[in-house]
């Protein structure tokens, strides 16, 4: 099989693993106080400690969690909850897991607006400031699009809420697949462990002390009071150990994967931003190709790749970040992601292109039949 | 079809389509599981009914077990711009329209063979339990051999070139039979029920879903043979020639026996009752006509106008039917299915009554 869907989950590394069942076959609870407890408390810390190494943070400021869906709900509603201000803003092409979050508040009294995008995906800076008032509790914007792989400006937009004293969370979930990650500028950040070659169920909040959070989950306030719940220490070591990893560039192989897929359909539009995109991500429109029919083609010659995030039951829709570009639905209904990874090879690049032709012609005939 | 390889198996959730997909399988073809998305209001979950997302799983489930891909097609707006349109339209016209063969005609022989066939498979394989018999002048369709099950009605409306690319490998088996066959293959719908329901009126309360759509006032039920009013009805429309329950009538009637609606007339909002005497039919007209082979011009043939109804004997001329066993309660939008023998040859839309 050719995986190209690294965006979705990433295969297990197996320094992930190697560590994992170092600990899967150690007994010991991280809070209790016997020596056990200690082993395992000694894991969780030190995998803190090196993670946030990695990602420019202070280990304290780590919260771990069951992923990165958890830390977006943790920070959207904790941070919005604990404060006395009634706004909050997030950008319109924000995962699921930070926009449904926000509508939720609005059943609970907030006013949740949707920061407008460029046609590239590219979150417009100035309009966000016009909408920055003193009853704004949370500005949310993602550093990078897990469709279209648009890397937003966050330099700005955290200089931006800074001066202006407003919280901004970034779901960063994408960003670890980059060579580097610095998040010592951003007050709240949510990670994830399996799209870095880490296991699933596992993730963090990197969040500032000084900002207050309320807690979704209660019952022990096992990590820094504000998430309950025993610590995944083999799931934690997982992290820290698949983000030692060097990761390696897939720039290269990537643009040879945009250059071999436009070879291949002249007509394919490249979305999202073509230069401040993420490294590992490569994303189509193939005008009158049914996406759900391009991806079941694929999948039949071996190759995976997304139509855009998974969603409910299977069913495709248009993606919302495509028609916050300003897609218009039959554009947002043609389009595939490809993302690589840690363990992609120029022989996955070369199936796609090989493929493409004829599963792109066979797509568009099903297309005309809408 | 015979030597089909790469198949379609549309893939409910339920026992049939399940058991089918395991026997295209068995017989060596290339199956692809495919679940169609049809509801516009999608998978709410909870209801009974299709496509809610339990039936989702099930069907996904069905699939993994089989080993076979799966995949979901959305053919919501199809289904609802045809058979749903088609539906209001067709009660909005006064007539009484089913929607499972205007499923089976525009959607699951059509747009999804269509698009099945754009994408490089040969057929679709379903669990209706109908029988494809190669015969002297192409593919014949033929009843189920389970009397209580048979299916064949609701396909009479598939020309040849639809019936060359299906596949219904239940058409043999009885249901206990194909019941059996899922447990013993350990699928986990072997015990899900049957479903009955309109798939999209999954609360079985069609009158209350014509009225929200199309409206409807109050007017009179009056007895047609007195012309005295006996009750009063909330909106015409959904009303159906032959139905007896839901008029929540107070006086009974002279002779004590049940009265039926005898005639609806969306003019003058008005349901006529009578007694069945008043429902026996001697034949119709029929439009809309479709043949599963040659077509007929005069025949002596069996008519079938429900989906599970006995069939009587008529003859077919051109567009009339002239009947030689009674038949009672016929309605103008049902579909007639002409049976020679076991076979179907074709149907037509009952465009008027007479008695």
């Amino acid at each position: 099989m050719h995986y190209l869907d690294h965006a979705a989950t990433t295969p297990l590394r197996p320094e992930a693993l190697v560590a994992m069942q170092q600990q899967w076959r150690q007994v010991g609870n991280p809070s209790s106080l016997h020596s056990a407890g200690r082993q395992a408390r000694r894991v969780v810390e030190e995998s803190r400690e090196q993670i946030a190494a990695l990602v420019g943070a202070k280990p304290a400021d780590i919260i771990f969690t069951s992923g990165g869906t958890e830390a977006d709900n943790l920070a959207v509603k904790g941070i919005a909850r604990s404060s006395a201000k009634r706004r909050v803003l997030v950008s319109a092409v924000e995962h699921h897991a930070v926009l449904d979050p926000a509508q939720a508040l609005v059943d609970e009294g907030y006013e949740v607006q949707s920061i407008p995008v460029d046609q590239f995906g590219v979150v417009d800076v100035i309009a966000l400031e016009e909408m920055l008032d003193d009853d704004v509790a949370l500005v949310a914007v993602m550093w990078a699009n897990n469709e279209v792989g648009t890397i937003e400006p966050i330099d700005d937009v955290a200089e931006l809420c800074r001066r202006r004293g407003v919280p901004l969370h970034c779901d960063a979930v994408q960003m670890l697949s980059e060579p580097e990650l610095d998040v010592a500028r951003i007050p709240s950040v949510a990670l994830s462990a399996h799209k870095v070659g880490g296991p699933v169920g596992v993730g963090a909040l990197v969040l500032d002390r000084d900002l207050s959070v309320r807690p979704l989950m209660h019952g022990g306030g096992q990590e820094r009071d504000v998430r309950s719940g025993t610590v995944d220490a083999a799931g934690i070591a997982g992290f820290a150990a698949a983000l030692s990893a060097p990761e390696p560039d897939v720039r290269t192989l990537r643009d040879e994967l945009i250059a071999g897929v436009q070879q291949a359909v002249p007509e394919a539009i490249l979305n999202g931003d073509p230069d401040h995109r993420l490294a590992n991500n490569a994303h189509f429109s193939f005008p009158g190709c049914p996406g759900d029919a391009l991806l079941m083609l694929l999948d039949a010659a071996g190759i995976a790749v997304s139509t855009g995030s998974a969603c409910t039951a299977g069913i495709p829709q248009p993606s919302h970040v495509l028609i916050a570009m300003g897609a218009d639905e039959s554009v947002a209904r043609s389009s595939v992601r490809f993302s690589l990874g840690w363990d992609s090879a120029p022989e996955d690049v070369a199936a796609v292109c090989r493929a493409l032709p004829s599963a792109v012609e066979r797509a568009r005939r099903a297309g005309g039949l809408r | 079809m015979t030597g089909a390889t790469r198949v379609v198996a549309a893939l409910s959730g339920g026992v049939d389509s399940a058991v089918a997909a395991a026997r295209l399988v068995d017989a060596g073809h290339e199956v692809t599981g495919v679940h169609l998305a049809l509801a516009e209001k999608r998978y709410a979950g909870g209801g009974r009914g299709c496509c809610t997302l339990e039936d989702v799983h099930d069907a996904r489930r069905a699939a993994d077990m089989l080993g076979i891909p799966f995949y979901v097609w959305d053919f919501a707006e199809r289904f609802r711009e045809t058979v749903l349109d088609d539906f209001l339209e067709e009660y909005r016209q006064g007539r009484t329209p089913n929607p499972c063969v205007s499923c089976n005609q525009h959607i699951k022989f059509a747009a999804v063979l269509e698009r099945a066939q754009a994408l490089g498979f040969d057929a679709v394989g379903t669990g209706h339990y109908a029988r494809l018999v190669d015969g002297d002048h192409g593919v014949e369709l033929h009843r189920g051999v389970d009397p209580g099950k048979d299916q064949s009605y609701v396909l009479g409306v598939l020309d040849a070139q639809q019936l060359a690319a299906s596949l219904f490998p239940l058409g043999d088996s009885r249901k206990a039979h194909v019941r059996e066959e899922a447990a013993q293959r350990g699928l986990l719908v072997a015990e899900k029920p049957d479903s009955h329901d309109i798939c999209f009126i999954p609360d079985g309360d069609t009158r209350g879903f014509l009225r929200d759509r199309i409206g409807g006032v109050q007017g009179p039920i009056v007895d047609v043979e007195s012309g005295a009013q006996l009750g009063t009805h909330p909106g015409a429309v959904g009303f159906t020639v032959g139905q007896r329950r839901g008029l929540h009538l107070k006086q009974p009637a002279a002779d004590g026996r049940p009265r039926y609606i005898v005639d609806v007339d969306l003019g003058s909002n008005t349901v006529f009752v009578g007694p069945p005497t008043r429902l026996r039919v001697r034949g119709f007209t029929v439009d809309r006509l479709r043949w599963t082979g040659a077509p007929v011009d005069t025949e002596s043939l069996l008519i079938q106008i429900r989906a599970h109804a006995d069939p009587v004997p008529g003859l077919l001329d051109h567009d009339r039917v002239e009947l030689r066993g009674e038949l009672s309660g016929v309605a103008a939008g049902q579909l007639a299915v002409f049976y020679r023998g076991t076979q179907v040859v074709g149907s037509g839309r009952i465009s008027a009554v007479t008695s």
